[in-house]
């Protein structure tokens, strides 16, 4: 049986902007798999084309065996997407529309209960317009899974949603994966990431830069991280001195100009010297925390930026 | 499904294992037509366009008509209430559609259901099915309008269907052709000045001879002009309007090669 998706060099292009570069990565079967990266980092580029919008200018790519451009018919029953943003008639009310999408398929789920486990039972009659985003970014869910397919395609699921909504979609997504739906995500938030997924695809600037699981990804290179955030901009060359205090296999990477991040084998001692360090070159710690690796930690040292602050 | 009445858990079970497929194209295209029609039949303004002003048109052209001084044979009735059929189906065909596939354009909608099993012919027989469905009611309210105003249609049944089904083919691929080019706003736009024209200008509820000659010559070879003149020749006279019929024909193969070259589904 083919890999769920297979993506060999792909190449994507606007214009002089390359949006997605070489990128080659697979999505096993029955996985949630969360292609990961900063917005703009070509994320969304590469789930349509996945699901047959655009056509690769370079490279292959394959959704359960078939080509999604030439064999989109075969394909489309057999996929659920949920796009960025909308997708459904202003004026037609949020349960007319799933019950639409139903009607196109030949073995829907139970479109009440499918309303019910989504939080969607209170707005049924109300018109798409006036949803919250919330409920547009459920409903869009519940379009994507209703026809029951074999693999689902969402692209930024929980933006916009509050901490309950979020953990409803968590939840309803690991139970696809559990009923042997495979799940491709995209996000930029990190702690989605880390509680869904099996395997993580990290992206930057249209390159695949890691791939594993949570675990996997958060237990090479450094144990802990010290992340030191002061009261005014630091000093010329502050991440050289405080190398240098610190000593050799431990990282420094300035942030920006009020913020930095210390990875390597740091422990209490380690702390107790940036914050010596801080004393000596008169700066004022607003923050100082040591904590265990996190995926934001690896996505700094891969690509020396951070991906987001929430 | 079943759930046990003492089952207090919160979610009842659903079956997400994998059951993909299509529903038969019929009825892909069934469920299509009907969505698009409760819209459109939902919609404020497309009603407006629908049926009101048509009406509008009808009884302000019957009880004000005399002052005119329009030279025709028989009741002003029976020439209006064909003509105000003939509005309707253009407002239809042309501005409603245009309007609503710019704002699907504009919402994703069309992007999302290229996404589900309906395919792209589906989803335009779909659109075409939902017009006729509007234009069915639009017949029975303006028909019954013009009943109540004293209107005796002449027997032309198939002239009258020759007419909705050319008269929406042509508009209806004209309006397409608008919504694809044009962004929704500019659609919206677009879509009500052409309408505006054609209702003053067009010999779609009068006919071309009272437009005098320039403006009448121009307006027999416009849709309007030639829908308008294919509703009046069955609904007046009973005949099937052959040249009106082929000028409606050609614009809809017209309007298809511009569709085809042009639209764009995002």
């Amino acid at each position: 049986m083919p890999p769920a998706v297979e993506i060999d060099g792909l190449v994507m292009r606007y214009g002089e902007k390359v949006a997605v570069d070489d990128l080659s990565l697979t999505v096993p079967r029955h996985s949630v798999t969360a292609v990961l990266g900063p917005n703009g980092a070509g994320k969304t580029t590469t789930l349509e084309t996945c699901e047959g919008y655009r056509k690769p200018h370079q490279g292959k790519v394959r959704v359960l065996g078939l080509d999604p451009v030439r064999q989109r018919q075969q394909l489309l029953p057999r996929i659920g997407v949920m796009l960025q943003g909308s997708g459904a008639w202003s004026g037609a009310r949020a349960m007319e529309m799933l019950h639409h999408v139903a009607r196109l398929h030949a073995h829907p789920l139970d479109v009440d209960l499918l309303a019910e486990r989504l939080g969607l039972g209170e707005c049924g009659r109300t018109p798409y317009r006036r949803l919250s985003g919330g409920q547009q970014q459920r409903l869009g869910l519940a379009m994507a899974v209703v026809g029951r397919p074999e693999i689902v395609f969402v692209d930024e699921p929980t933006a916009g949603m509050d901490v309950q909504a979020r953990r409803t979609t968590w939840a309803l997504l690991r139970e696809l994966r559990d009923h042997g739906v495979t799940v491709v995500l995209t996000t930029h938030y990190l702690e989605e990431a880390e509680q869904l997924a099996d395997l993580v695809q990290i992206i930057d600037h249209g390159r695949l830069i890691a791939s594993g699981s949570p675990l996997e990804l958060t237990r090479g290179g450094a144990t802990a991280t010290i992340r030191l955030v002061v009261t005014r901009p630091f000093p010329p060359g502050a991440p050289e001195s405080l190398r240098a205090v610190l000593g050799r296999g431990i990282e420094v990477t300035q942030l920006d100009a009020r913020s930095l991040v210390v990875t390597g084998p740091a422990d209490g001692s380690t702390l107790a010297r940036v914050s010596r360090w801080c004393e000596e070159h008169d700066v004022l710690p607003e923050s100082l925390t040591l904590g265990r690796r996190s995926l934001e930690d690896v996505f700094v040292e891969l690509t020396g930026r951070e991906l987001s602050r929430d | 499904m079943t759930e046990s009445p003492t089952s207090s858990a919160p979610t009842r079970a659903l079956d997400f294992s994998p059951r993909p497929g299509s529903a038969p194209l019929g009825r892909q295209i069934l469920a299509q037509a009907s969505m698009e029609a409760r819209l459109m039949l939902r919609n404020g303004e497309q009603l407006l366009l629908a049926l009101v002003i048509p009406v509008v048109v009808l009884i302000g052209g019957v009880k004000g008509g005399a002052h005119l001084g329009l030279d025709i044979d028989g009741p002003l009735v029976d020439l209006l209430t064909p003509g105000v059929l003939a509005l309707a189906v253009m407002s239809t065909s042309f501005t409603s559609l245009a309007i609503a596939t710019g704002f699907e354009r504009r919402y994703g909608v069309i992007k999302r259901l290229g996404a589900s099993p309906l395919p792209r012919t589906g989803l335009l027989a779909g659109k075409v099915l939902a017009l006729f469905a509007v234009e069915l009611v639009q017949l029975f309210v303006i028909g019954g309008v013009g009943q109540l105003l004293g209107w005796t249609p002449a027997p032309g049944a198939i002239g009258l269907m020759l007419a909705i089904l050319l008269g929406t083919a042509a508009f209806a691929a004209l309006g397409l052709f608008v919504a694809g080019v044009l962004r929704a706003e500019a659609t919206l736009a677009a879509a009500n000045l052409i309408y505006l024209l054609l209702l003053a200008g067009g010999a779609v509820v009068l006919p071309a001879s009272v437009y005098g000659d320039a403006i009448g010559a121009l307006a027999q070879w416009l849709p309007s002009g030639a829908l308008g003149e294919a509703m009046r020749t069955a609904l007046v006279d009973g005949g099937i309007a052959w040249r009106d019929l082929g000028v409606l024909a050609c614009w809809a193969v017209i309007g298809t090669g511009l569709t085809a070259r042009t639209f764009k589904w995002e």
